[in-house]
């Protein structure tokens, strides 16, 4: 009971803030509703027992990435935002019924194809330590050890382009 | 009621079709930026609420590997951003046409 | 029921109105020792020897005139002091003040919760923190502002990166992410973390010093270059807020140090069995005494050093602090394995 109540207002605050987000006039407002649904979804990973990933989420996420929108956005502060006037060309409305359309389905299918909880999966971690974080840690350093130092090597490559993309003069 | 990883399909599917909506309908580019935020995060309720179902941490390190991933690509597309804003002072995507015939 | 929602409510309550007025003598603590070094006497007038000036204080900042910038962004101009001073005070949830104490009946820790990320919990409570500096200079509306807010949250991201390496370290050395878990690795292997890993320590400490904007790192708020950095435009409630929430985060920085390099609640030799004779003192008491000298430890290098220049704090940051944690974290990981 407890555990539905949680769900539906954080649900619903997940997919008001996400709305704002594409909807408000001001660049400013628009990002500070992202920072807001990322961090109810947080709330949401805790809810699911993720707690390591709900962490992540608001110190990479929320803490870092927005962080950078946030910069960007007082860098390029525009006398003139891009949505001044309307423009014909783009058919807003046709392609929101569409993607309403589209979810719809999604849902319908979702509703009419439950699938049946499987038992525990064969190719789970041999150790099956009590914490969710001791778990992630045994699979990240194991199993995917190889696709986790790829992701090291990507971000390194981002910091130097990023650096080298941002620079006035090389 | 019981919540089952079918709410949470439903609420993940609702996410990404407002961030496509976002991407699709608005012009100012940073907005079109956060709005793959909000699809990424989608895919991520999407992993973890399976990897909740079937008691696996695999759903949990891919979705740690997603945060990277969005990371890394939200660094280099500000990066573009910005060197574009130096070089039109816009940020408008109609306007980024530069190598269209 | 009780157990569930009373007990934890109730220890958020008395843990908030303990930092409230820790705050609050804070400030004057900071005046007076200042002055002291300095050979003087501060503030003597309102009650004896001062010690009702904070009340003073309260009542001056309540009474202000409110005053909002003329093309301020009225929401996030009312916001920012919120998202600064709410990351500063919830970061006490996972501290611990002590070992359990046995009351009517139940055993019930001194902390509010002990979750297994409590580290991580901190990181991410600082990192929400940044954005009302962030929000507060922009939503000004005018210059100082805006150039303090983007120089102070430069400066914190900076070096959020070293601080977070530094916990690497110790989480390296505990093996547990639990504030309680790392305390109790301290009783286990004996000594206090601040003698293992010493370089980690002062990165630490040097780093929890420009997390909070404070001397000599303080160059965001410092009165003879940007007036008064983010906080400029603020008056009144909204000022107190910002300044409540500096030193609220100098008291979560002196006992994240506390718990993670000095043995949080434990005494001096904890395994030493001869020193038996020390536990009549309650292990909040060791907590309490150890994270005011951690306090006096901020008031006094603030009157002792020169501030530094922007461009030398990003260096030291970068150039410095980084490369040497991410050092430190190798060798304490090859250390670890080889013993």
């Amino acid at each position: 009971m407890a555990e539905a109540l949680t769900f539906y207002t954080l649900a619903g605050l997940i997919l008001a803030f996400a709305v704002l987000v594409i909807t408000a006039r001001n660049t400013v407002h628009s990002v500070l509703f992202l920072v807001a649904n990322f961090l109810f979804v947080a709330a949401l990973y805790v809810l699911l027992g993720a707690q390591f990933l709900a962490v992540i989420q608001v110190v990479v996420y929320a803490g870092g990435i927005v962080v950078l929108y946030l910069f960007v956005v007082m860098l390029v502060n525009l006398k003139r935002p891009p949505e001044a006037h309307h423009d014909p060309r783009r058919r807003s409305r046709l392609g929101v019924t569409v993607a309403l359309v589209v979810l719809a389905e999604i849902v319908v299918i979702g509703l009419y194809g439950y699938v049946q909880p499987a038992g525990p999966a064969a190719a789970a971690t041999p150790h099956l330590v009590a914490q969710n974080i001791e778990r992630v840690g045994w699979a990240l350093y194991t199993e995917y050890l190889i696709p986790f130092e790829l992701a090291s090597m990507l971000l390194l490559v981002a910091m130097v382009g990023a650096i080298v993309l941002a620079k006035r003069e090389l | 009621m019981v919540i089952t990883p079918t709410h949470y399909l439903v609420l993940s599917a609702a996410l990404f079709v407002i961030g496509i909506i976002g991407v699709m309908t608005r012009r100012n580019i940073i907005v079109i930026f956060m709005s793959i935020e909000l699809i990424l995060n989608a895919v991520n309720i999407n992993l973890i609420a399976f990897s909740s179902q079937l008691q696996n941490a695999v759903g949990q390190v891919f979705a740690i590997f997603v945060v990277c991933v969005a990371a890394a690509e939200a660094a280099v597309g500000l990066g573009i951003i910005l060197a574009f804003y130096r070089n039109k002072e816009t940020i408008n995507i109609d306007e980024m046409n530069l190598m269209r015939w | 029921m009780i157990d569930l929602y009373v007990i934890p409510l109730l220890k958020i309550f008395f843990i908030l109105t303990g930092v409230l007025i820790t705050v609050m003598y804070l400030v004057l603590l900071e005046r007076k020792v200042q002055a002291w070094i300095q050979v003087r006497l501060g503030p003597m007038r309102v009650g004896p020897h001062g010690v009702l000036q904070p009340v003073a204080d309260v009542l001056k900042l309540f009474v202000k005139e409110d005053i909002t910038p003329v093309k301020a962004d009225r929401w996030v101009y009312t916001l920012a002091p919120v998202i600064v001073l709410v990351p500063a005070l919830i970061a006490f949830a996972v501290i611990p003040f002590g070992t359990s104490v046995h009351l009517f009946g139940r055993k019930i820790g001194l902390e509010v919760s002990d979750i297994n990320v409590g580290l991580l919990y901190i990181v991410s409570v600082a990192s929400i923190g940044v954005y009302g500096i962030i929000l507060g200079g922009w939503s000004s509306n005018s210059k100082y502002p805006l150039l303090g807010s983007l120089r102070s949250s430069a400066q914190l991201i900076s070096y959020e990166l070293a601080v977070t390496l530094t916990f690497v370290a110790v989480i390296v050395m505990s093996g547990s992410l639990s504030m309680v878990g790392i305390v109790n690795a301290q009783y286990n292997h004996g000594v206090w973390f601040a003698f293992a890993q010493p370089v980690a320590f002062v990165i630490y400490f040097i780093g929890g010093l420009a997390e909070t904007n404070r001397s000599p790192f303080d160059l965001p708020e410092a009165e003879s270059e940007l007036v008064a950095g983010f906080h400029t435009e603020y008056s009144g409630m909204r000022f107190a807020l910002f300044f409540l929430a500096e030193y609220a985060n100098m008291i979560v920085v002196s006992a994240v140090a506390t718990t993670l390099f000095f043995g949080g609640w434990l005494r001096p030799f904890p395994n030493v069995v001869s020193l038996r004779f020390l536990d009549f003192v309650p292990s909040w008491a060791w907590f309490v005494a150890k994270t005011f000298c951690f306090l006096y430890l901020f008031l006094w290098i603030r009157a002792t050093f020169p501030r530094y220049r922007y461009d030398q704090l990003m260096r030291l940051g970068w150039k410095l602090l980084i490369p040497i944690a991410i050092a430190n974290i190798v060798v304490t990981a090859g250390v670890k394995l080889l013993l």
